[in-house]
């Protein structure tokens, strides 16, 4: 006979939200070290990031990759001879492990030969959403098995860097479609490529040019603005904001400037280095990506970009008459997913007040 | 050895190892991660159980440093209930949603057969809250107030002899949902027997194969030290909130006639030990291990109820989808099923209702029937009366009419006779 079973306690089984404000324990107890502890526990497991650089040929991305990451992530920067421009898309990723003072972090780049080289590039974005789609499909496929890996690999991913043709005048149709489509299914940077062709004012004209471009085409890139926490945050991405697209140059070759070795340009009227805040405006790049908003890019990838996803996925089947609850999860095909729903946009905590006006 | 495993791991991954030639940055990654956390907060939850008056709450309070409001508990509860309390507390910039879980009335009752079952059900619950929130479709994971126990503190009573049937009872139950760490409770009662009592405790959970959770020696900074805590658990503890001067400093103690047993003093009580396990160094681990390990075991035990596998019965992987699709339409048929019953048995009913009523409908017929031939009967039966009786009254008209012709005449005979008569009557009346 099954013994009676008791009811739950008569509060709720959810803790009461806490009545006192916060208190200060006068002596120290020792909350402070799982901050240590917190530490300790991300060196061991190391870090992942993936970036998507999309661009024409020949406006050097993989050269600017392998100036962020200052190895040759690509084996070779120069398209040779051998291998002619693709006729298609393609999507080329490598992975790299590097470390830097016990950090380990696990590199992936993940390369577009072929985009915007045909004479028709209509729906060239296509394979690009459907790799970057297919790697949150993996990851859902991973998250709802019954038995979960204690680490799911995340091959998401984090940013995708758009190169824009140092043209001087405005974004093209195909920047801009590319764009909207993109900036709401991942981080998207934009940075102004060859950075050298341009003047300190033609850059400063092109540069607002495209700020009023992407305003008036409602694209949100990183960071974007509704996701901003508190004034800290705001005040610091706001200028982050006003220098969007940055105008970079890449270089892998060291020349000497005054004595120091250093990256750059080396032309016949002088040496462009690329880490002078005054030639071009790599170090915010790379500060962006790296030194500052590596986190919070995979934070936003993962609690808003991916869930959008994820929420899509299980309602697909709303079309058909089932009841409540009902989850269709076979494997989508790219097609249905190529043109995503409109951004849910999201925060991620409660909204300030004085935000809205 | 950690390190070839890993370069293999990367070999078969087809993953470079680059080597940089100039600073980069991201060592700052961990400080990132660091803010961010900061940002949001942490958030620990610990259970008590233990008997009533055992020092729960003093040995709370005197971990985190502050008197939470708890007042004394009833020694008289029926049942055993668990309540739970929030508190945040900050240090320095650290915020923690610190939330305490007492058992109420654990040990009090004269059957102590189902003390633990409420416990194990609110674990359970949490778990369960956890689970619909990560299930939902439009979910909010990273502001969810986690409300999952970390650690479960479990007070051992210090009789010096060995473990309570109940305490074990309650363990075995509890071990495969919560961290336990057990703690001898109110230590300053047993002081010189205290080693074997601690040697008897652990091989009890060993023999009756209680898994109580391992501080964790994987990690080379904090190895040493967690497998020398290892060694000493359960850990043997003195609570209090008082401050009595020793030397000339004010301290947590407990004051006797015989002497003062000071609650910081390594060689008094175990104290310091539990506080730097439990917070400084294990915090995280805790929390790992809770999600990493018990509520991946409850998860799939749940879903594996639900009759979700991951692999059908030929060891092909079967999707969710397929699982639902196989439910929906086991449903959907038991559905149909039952519908067609309950028609058939409807039907059924109206042909009986109906049986019945014409039933009833024959025999009020037959009864009319009846009664009318009745009633005709009657009536011709009147009807003869009657004519009868007409004839006789024609009869008897005739009779008087053929009377009233011979009286007459008679009369015409014999009138003066009659006369005479009448005469004769007259002068009797004057």
């Amino acid at each position: 006979m099954e013994p009676l079973r008791r009811p739950l306690s008569p509060c709720s089984s959810r803790p009461s939200s806490p009545r006192s404000p916060p208190c200060e324990t006068s002596v120290s107890v020792g909350i402070e070290a799982v901050l240590d502890q917190l530490k300790i526990k991300a060196m061991k497991m190391g870090f992942e990031f993936n970036i998507m650089v999309v661009g024409q040929s020949g406006l050097g991305k993989s050269t600017m990759v392998n100036t962020l990451f200052k190895s040759k992530v690509w084996k070779s920067s120069l398209p040779g001879l051998a291998t002619p421009t693709p006729q298609t898309l393609q999507l080329h990723s490598v992975t790299h492990v590097i470390e830097e003072k016990g950090v380990k972090l696990k590199l992936t780049v993940t390369d577009t030969p072929g985009f915007g080289d045909q004479i028709n590039n209509d729906k060239c974005w296509d394979p690009i959403l459907g790799y970057i789609n297919e790697q949150y499909e993996r990851y859902l496929q991973e998250e709802i098995l019954i038995t979960r890996q204690r680490h799911i690999p995340d091959t998401r991913v984090h940013c995708c860097v758009y190169f824009v043709p140092p043209t001087g005048h405005c974004l093209r149709p195909l920047d801009i479609e590319f764009l909207q489509r993109l900036c709401r299914t991942v981080n998207v940077v934009p940075v102004i490529a060859r950075a050298d062709s341009l003047t300190i004012e033609e850059r400063e004209a092109f540069r607002s040019r495209i700020q009023e471009d992407l305003r008036n085409h409602c694209i949100d890139v990183y960071p974007q603005k509704c996701f901003d926490e508190d004034i800290n945050d705001r005040i610091l991405n706001s200028k982050i904001r006003e220098r969007i697209p940055f105008a970079v140059v890449g270089a892998d070759r060291e020349h000497l400037v005054n004595g120091r070795c250093v990256l750059g340009r080396k032309t016949k009227w002088g040496i462009v280095e690329v880490e002078n805040m005054a030639h071009c405006e790599f170090p915010l790049l790379r500060d962006l990506l790296i030194r500052s908003h590596l986190q919070d890019l995979k934070d936003i990838t993962h609690n808003v970009h991916y869930e959008n996803y994820r929420v899509v996925r299980l309602n697909e089947s709303h079309l058909l008459p089932r009841g409540p609850g009902w989850v269709n999860l076979a494997p989508a095909s790219t097609q249905q997913l190529t043109t995503p729903a409109p951004l849910k946009v999201r925060r991620r905590v409660q909204e300030d007040p004085k935000d809205e006006f | 050895m950690a390190v070839s495993e890993e370069s293999q791991h990367l070999k078969r991954e087809n993953i470079r190892s680059l080597s940089m030639c100039g600073h980069v940055g991201f060592e700052s990654l961990p400080d990132q991660l660091v803010n961010r956390s900061i940002q949001q907060g942490f958030c620990f939850n610990i259970l008590c159980v233990g008997e009533t008056g055992i020092g729960k709450s003093t040995l709370i309070n005197t971990l985190f440093n502050t008197n939470f409001e708890e007042h004394e508990a009833s020694h008289f509860c029926p049942n055993v209930r668990l309540r739970a309390q929030t508190y945040e507390l900050q240090e320095s910039n650290v915020r923690l949603k610190l939330t305490i879980v007492n058992t109420v009335g654990f040990g009090d009752q004269i059957n102590k057969e189902e003390s633990y079952q409420p416990i194990v059900d609110y674990i359970d619950a949490q778990f369960e809250a956890y689970l619909q929130e990560e299930l939902k479709i439009k979910r909010s994971l990273f502001n969810y107030h986690d409300s999952r126990i970390h650690v479960c503190l479990y007070f051992i009573a210090p009789t010096g002899h060995s473990l309570k049937t109940l305490d074990l009872l309650t363990m075995k139950n509890l071990d495969s949902k919560v961290n336990i760490i057990p703690v001898i409770a109110k230590a300053d009662t047993i002081s010189s027997e205290l080693q074997k009592f601690k040697i008897k405790l652990m091989s009890e959970l060993v023999c009756n194969g209680v898994q109580i959770y391992q501080f964790p020696t994987d990690d080379d900074t904090i190895a040493k030290i967690n497998a020398a805590m290892n060694e000493q658990l359960p850990f043997a503890v003195v609570g209090s909130m008082d401050e009595v001067k020793v030397g000339n400093k004010m301290v947590k103690a407990r004051q006797y006639p015989w002497g003062i047993v000071q609650v910081e003093n390594e060689n008094h009580c175990d104290f310091v030990k539990l506080r730097e396990m439990l917070i400084c160094t294990n915090m995280e681990d805790l929390q790992e291990q809770t999600h990493i390990r018990h509520y991946e075991l409850y998860r799939r035990c749940k879903l594996e109820e639900m009759g979700f596998t991951d692999v059908g019965p030929e060891n092909k992987p079967v999707s969710v989808q397929e699982t639902y699709e196989a439910k929906r339409h086991e449903l959907h048929g038991e559905r149909q099923r039952k519908e067609e019953e309950m028609k058939q048995m409807f039907v059924q009913r109206v042909k009986e209702k109906e049986a019945i009523l014409k039933e009833a409908e024959r025999e009020l017929q037959a009864k009319f029937e009846h009664l009318k031939r009745v009633h005709q009967e009657e009536r011709l039966k009147l009807e003869e009366r009657r004519r009868a009786l007409e004839e006789e009254m024609i009869h008897f008209s005739k009779r008087k009419s053929s009377c009233d012709i011979f009286l007459n005449q008679s009369f015409m005979a014999s009138g003066s006779n009659i006369k005479k008569d009448k005469d004769r009557k007259n002068p009797n009346f004057m």
